[in-house]
């Protein structure tokens, strides 16, 4: 901006440069001025001056002055313009006194009037614009011109009269001033009409200078044209950023507000389209990741997650509570010259660096395992999973060994952790890692993970930190942009989904304070996240529950044409761009039984057999066990058998002085399971091979041989039926499907022994509970029988100590007690 | 995975004692439990007999690591202590030697420390004694040097050769 030549304004006098300059004309006159007491004792004001100067020199200033009613349009369209501007940039307010100052100068008259005249000289002006854009000359001018654009609004004959011209103007500015705040909008829509002309003249300089975009209104939104096709593959050859950065917004403000900006003949999908090839050639991204991303995400969230994945997140740290506390280490490292804060009010032992002198990875307090270097989100799953002490945690990915070491110091060393990787080179690292920290309650092996409860099993707590695509953390490794496609996300899904059921199969349902199961990832796919823990819901008998995270998004319940299953809003999602932390995915699992819904195939496995707390039937595998029961009892192992006969029949022969009566009476009351029934018939005629004992299985044989033709054939139905309904009933175990399943969960109504008459069951099942220990809690079927069965049965399952001592004490001896 | 036998059990308890002297068996019966040693891979572990339980359903070729790694026996069946024993052994250390602030940074990497660096040492140390080097806080052997060997401590130096040199293994793996 020019100097304010404002006449109401007292100068500054004095010896110092902005004094001076502030004098205006005087200093520049004053070579052509006579002395000050030439024309009159009284001093002149640089208007009388110049004006007196210029008397003086007559023709000398004439073609000076002349030539300032050209330059007068220009400048006063410059200064309007940067006024404009002004008003514009720095704000109404800050910028209104400058309006006004110009306006008082430069539109003594109404506004329109000026506006005319602003509008003949626009030709002049465009061109002049630019060059007089910002330069000193401008001040100058406009200096140099007040006196003469006066003189021009007067006529620039006219002599100074009653009035000085400064004088008339600066009654005219009062004038205005007092109007302004009344007319303020009324300007300055005449300044945006003003602006909207000059738009589209600068609009050709506008691809040549990013000056002229000042000029440009910014609320004025031209139309955006979509270029058409062909230009396309123009940009291919030679990819400008900054076309293409500014036509991302440009697509994107589009698109948000389609129904207004749209270009006719334009469908959405080409903008969609042609705003995904920007995006994947600006921030440098395979098509295919990109496509995935913008289903994904709408689109401002997308704009920002690309910007987010191209910073790296910050430094964040864990204390190792095992050796030190948040509050000591923290001093400790400020004291090294490290700036950190407390990573949030979620976390008791994270802290963030912001900056630091020495290398954080270098300190002595980490090489004395006072810190570990973890990214914020791995911090997440560890607290989801809340390992207690003296518990087994399975840790089947653990490279390189953070998470581990979290849990080893959230159990404070005791308990046993086995951490296993597949992968022997970042075993490396956890070794390295877990002695520099003082874990001391860990194992570390070199298992695949799909192994797992083959070699072991029976964990309290499983953390499963899933090997995934890695579009979470693209900030760490950028090479995930492009070199990940839908192969890819597919085979690590299915990996996913491997490791995921044989972690699942490793922890114990009936373990007293677990039975929980922590999956993530750090990708944000849906394909990895939500399709596998609803895969999992869908395999085995676990459920979601609250991961107690109190932050995050949700994890999706649909997703384009896929559904899931409800329960899936308590996992949480991460994102970069709105956590500041890694991308990631946290479900939480408790499996509520240890029988595996058998779906017709092999027999389940009975190692991981026990009372299940809740059971969970579904409806399924029931439905399909009838006709399954048959294929299952041919395929069961006699092992399974000879586990459950054996203490079934130690504590037969035991109890009941008459096998065979006693035998009898349950085989009566084994009438409601029905195909147990006949599994139980198929199993004791296979038995008898096994058996040690010969006195039963004659007996047994016998009467089995007698009763199953009996059952198969009239009863079948009817115990459908029941069983049916019993399974109902039985709230206590799962729905135990396979057989062996059965067999190793004992319910207490289902103590039924195998061999069973379908008849006569009330009565037996009378007399049953007190024989009968539930052998085969084959399933509980048979509802109606059942009830009082139940009823009856429930003193004896309390006595129905829990199955894994019976299981493990497979001697006849040790069946005893149960039945007693 | 095998318990020691009698020769490398002999060897290493040694090597122990030069630091903590004769309480040994404080290491093996400790209340939290009975702790034992393990060899697996030539290195010895110190375990307790819960985390041994389950380590041993896991085959041998599989198994990379329990509890913590005391040392390991060289080809020639000597054996060499690591880091990672510091502090089990630094609560039973005979002599104690503690190194002033300045020393410290020096003696971390792998510096010798001369007398002047010395704050505090156990009388009636010996020359050639194993020590347990401690920071004024009391912060056990800065995690660098297990084995100091204290030469002419009558002398105006004394030369505490410090982990990094030859004497001592610090294995890529614990430093990873």
């Amino acid at each position: 901006m020019g100097r304010k030549l404002d006449p109401t304004k007292k100068e500054k006098r004095g010896p110092g440069r902005k004094a001076r300059k502030q004098k205006g004309a005087e200093t520049e006159l004053a070579r052509f001025l006579p002395t000050a007491g030439d024309e009159n004792s009284k001093r002149l004001s640089s208007r009388a001056r110049k004006r007196a100067a210029k008397r003086r020199l007559g023709s000398a200033e004439a073609p000076e002055t002349s030539r300032c009613p050209s330059a007068n349009p220009l400048t006063r369209k410059l200064p309007k313009g940067v006024s404009a501007g002004a008003v514009r940039t720095p704000g109404k307010k800050g910028a209104q006194s400058l309006f006004n100052a110009a306006q008082g100068k430069k539109r003594p008259a109404p506004a329109h009037g000026s506006d005319e005249e602003e509008e003949e000289c626009e030709e002049d002006g465009v061109v002049n614009q630019g060059e007089l854009w910002g330069s000193e000359d401008s001040d100058a001018d406009m200096k140099d011109d007040y006196g003469a654009d006066s003189n021009s609004e007067d006529d620039d004959d006219r002599e100074s009269e009653e009035l000085l011209p400064i004088e008339r103007a600066a009654r005219k500015q009062k004038a205005q001033e007092a109007v302004a705040g009344a007319l303020w909008s009324e300007e300055e829509t005449d300044e945006e009409e003003e602006e909207e002309e000059m738009s589209p003249e600068p609009g050709p300089e506008k691809g040549d200078e990013t000056d002229g975009g000042l000029q440009i209104n910014v609320e004025v939104e031209e139309p955006f044209v979509l270029s058409p096709a062909g230009e396309m593959e123009q940009d291919a050859q030679a990819p400008d950023l900054q076309r293409i950065h500014k036509r991302i917004q440009d697509i994107v403000g589009v698109l948000r507000d389609f129904g207004t900006q749209r270009e006719e003949g334009r469908s959405r999908a080409e903008y969609l389209h042609r705003l995904q090839r920007d995006l994947a050639t600006y921030y440098s991204y395979g098509d295919f990741l990109l496509g995935k991303l913008m289903d994904l995400f709408p689109l401002s969230e997308l704009v920002e997650f690309l910007e987010a994945n191209e910073v790296p997140r910050p430094i964040t740290l864990r204390t190792n509570t095992l050796k030190t506390r948040r509050r000591d280490l923290a001093q400790a490292l400020i004291n090294r010259g490290v700036n950190l804060d407390p990573l949030g009010k979620w976390s008791k032992t994270g802290l963030v660096v912001y900056d630091s002198s020495v290398p954080i990875g270098a300190t002595p307090e980490y090489l004395a395992g006072h810190y570990m270097l973890q990214g914020a989100s791995s911090m997440l799953p560890v607290m989801a999973l809340a390992p207690q002490e003296h518990e087994r945690i399975l840790d089947m990915c653990c490279a390189p060994g953070g998470k581990t070491s979290y849990i080893a110091q959230l159990m404070k060393n005791t308990g046993v952790i086995l951490a296993n990787d597949a992968n022997a080179e970042r075993l490396k690292s956890v070794v390295g890692n877990l002695h520099r920290l003082g874990v001391t309650n860990t194992i570390v092996s070199h298992y695949d993970g799909r192994q797992f409860p083959k070699v072991v099993g029976g964990f309290d707590r499983v953390l499963l930190d899933a090997p995934c695509s890695g579009t979470g953390v693209i900030s760490k490794d950028p090479a995930v942009k492009t070199n990940k496609d839908e192969k890819d996300i597919l085979r690590c899904a299915h990996l996913q989904k491997e490791l995921l059921l044989s972690a699942i199969d490793s922890v114990n349902a009936t373990s007293k304070t677990g039975g929980y199961l922590v999956y993530c990832t750090c990708s944000i796919m849906v394909e990895e996240n939500e399709w596998v823990v609803d895969y999992a819901l869908k395999k085995r008998n676990v459920r979601l529950v609250p991961t107690g995270l109190d932050f995050g998004q949700e994890g999706f319940t649909r997703f384009r044409e896929r559904r899931f299953h409800p329960t899936l809003r308590s996992t949480r999602r991460f994102y970069p761009h709105t956590h500041n932390m890694d991308g990631f995915f946290i479900a939480k699992f408790k499996k509520f039984s240890n029988s595996v819904p058998q779906s017709q195939t092999a027999p389940g496995n009975s190692a991981t057999c026990t009372p299940a707390s809740l059971g969970q039937v579904t409806p399924q595998p029931e439905s399909s066990s009838q006709p399954a029961k048959k294929a299952k009892v041919a395929v069961k192992t006699k092992q399974q058998l000879q586990k459950r006969q054996h203490p079934e029949k130690a504590s037969f022969e035991k109890q009941n002085g008459n096998g065979i009566s006693k035998e009898a009476r349950s085989d009566l009351s084994t009438v409601s399971s029905v195909t147990k029934a006949q599994v139980s018939s198929m199993l004791q005629d296979s038995l008898p091979p096994k058996k040690a004992k010969v006195i039963r299985e004659p007996k047994v044989t016998g009467k089995l041989k007698r009763q199953s033709p009996k059952l198969q054939s009239s009863k079948k139905v009817a115990f459908q039926k029941q069983n049916a309904a019993v399974k109902g009933m039985v709230t206590e175990t799962p729905a135990v499907l396979s057989f062996s399943k059965t067999q190793a969960t004992q319910k207490p109504e289902n103590c039924v022994q195998p061999f069973g008459k379908t008849q006569g069951a009330e009565k037996v099942k009378q007399q049953l509970p007190e024989q009968l220990s539930k052998k085969t809690a084959f399933q509980k079927q048979n509802g109606t029988p059942k009830g009082p069965k139940t009823l009856t049965m429930s003193p004896l399952g309390s006595s129905w100590s829990p199955p894994a001592k019976r299981r493990k004490s497979q001697s006849r001896g040790s069946s005893q007690p149960l039945l007693s | 995975m095998r318990p020691l036998t009698e020769e490398e059990t002999r060897v290493m308890f040694e090597k122990i004692a030069k630091y903590i002297g004769e309480n040994l068996q404080l290491l093996v019966d400790r209340p939290d439990g009975t702790y034992c040693f393990r060899l697996h891979n030539d290195r010895v572990y110190y375990v307790s007999e819960k985390i041994l339980k389950l380590a041993a359903n896991i085959s041998g070729d599989k198994l990379v690591s329990l509890g913590t790694c005391f040392g390991k026996f060289t080809k020639t069946h000597k054996f060499r202590l690591h880091i990672t024993a510091l502090d089990y052994l630094a609560p039973y250390a005979k002599y104690k030697v503690w190194i002033k602030p300045g020393a410290e940074q020096s003696f971390l990497y792998g510096n010798h420390v001369l007398k002047s660096g010395l704050g505090r040492i156990t009388e009636n140390t010996s020359q050639y004694q194993g020590v347990v080097v401690y920071s004024m806080a009391d912060i056990p052997l800065l995690y660098s040097a297990i084995i100091i060997y204290c030469i002419g401590s009558e002398a105006k130096d004394i030369q505490l050769p410090v982990a990094g040199s030859p004497d001592h293994s610090m294995d890529t793996q614990q430093r990873s």
